[in-house]
């Protein structure tokens, strides 16, 4: 099964539409709360990200029977180090994102500890590709 | 703690959820950054906090959050209030400032998470 959302860069608005649809496919499947909860603030955090740091993007989810993976990809400055921006407390974003409550520079490692695996690709000036897997079963 | 007893202790406007009021609570969380909030694992939670946006409210959703209490006079919104009740929270409102806030309801018996 596959679903894909778009996501506007700068939409605050809509930002975490696409998680909380998803938290509701997973609840209909009857994955487990723990799990879900895993999976949709990984997502969130990573939609918004889209929203904070990107112009636009998509999002794909795959769900099969043991794993879900979701694939976010961006039109975007992308970024430069990733290494650094891996790191817990960095952060570049803007005054109106920190105003949306975000800009900890904790996103990306919230993203980590809640998946099973993280790919970050990114070319500068073009975008960033984000692609995340979780297994049901943990 | 029941729900009904924070707003009372909070003097809190009850701006939404109030089906749920005789729930029970354990632990509350302050903070006004949503990577924080979306770190917490415990249930029964109340979040405590000052920032009044519609992310406060999708925070809650994505952390499993179900009671909300603002501080420091925040509004919810129309919009925000909208998306509370589709996600079954309870919203509440004080004038207190996040220090008083905790404060009064670690006193009454609210455990911290960490
Ligand atoms: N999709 C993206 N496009 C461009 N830059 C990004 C993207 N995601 C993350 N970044 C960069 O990585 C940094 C750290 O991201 P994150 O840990 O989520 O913290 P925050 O979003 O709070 O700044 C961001 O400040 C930004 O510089
Ligand atoms: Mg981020």
């Amino acid at each position: 099964m596959q679903v894909k959302y778009q996501v506007e860069g700068g939409d605050f608005t809509s930002a975490g539409y696409a998680s909380s649809q998803v938290k509701k496919l997973l609840k209909q499947l009857n994955v487990a709360p723990k799990v879900i909860k895993n999976v949709v603030v990984a997502l969130y955090e990573a939609e918004v990200n889209i929203v904070a740091h990107a112009y636009r993007g998509v999002i794909e989810v795959e769900l099969d029977p043991q794993k879900i993976t979701l694939v976010l990809e961006d039109e975007g400055p992308g970024i430069p180090n990733i290494d650094l921006a891996m790191q817990e407390g960095f952060s570049t974003a803007s005054p109106a994102v920190r105003e949306m409550g975000f800009g900890a520079g904790m996103g990306l490692p919230n993203i980590k500890r809640n998946v099973d695996d993280m790919q970050l690709e990114s070319q500068v000036d073009k975008g960033t590709r984000l692609t995340l897997i979780k297994f049901f079963n943990a | 703690m029941k729900i009904s007893e924070v707003a009372k202790l909070m003097n809190a406007r009850i701006v939404c959820g109030e089906h749920r009021l005789e729930e029970e609570i354990k632990h509350g969380f302050g903070s006004d950054l949503m990577s924080d909030v979306l770190r917490t694992e415990a249930e029964q939670l109340i979040l405590i906090t000052g920032l009044a946006n519609l992310q406060t409210i999708r925070t809650a959703e994505m952390a499993d959050i179900e009671f909300i209490l603002f501080v420091r006079d925040k509004k919810a919104t129309d919009e925000m209030v909208e998306l509370a009740k589709e996600n079954n929270l309870v919203v509440l409102e004080t004038s207190n400032s996040m220090f008083k806030a905790s404060g009064i309801l670690f006193q009454a018996g609210l455990t911290p998470v960490f």
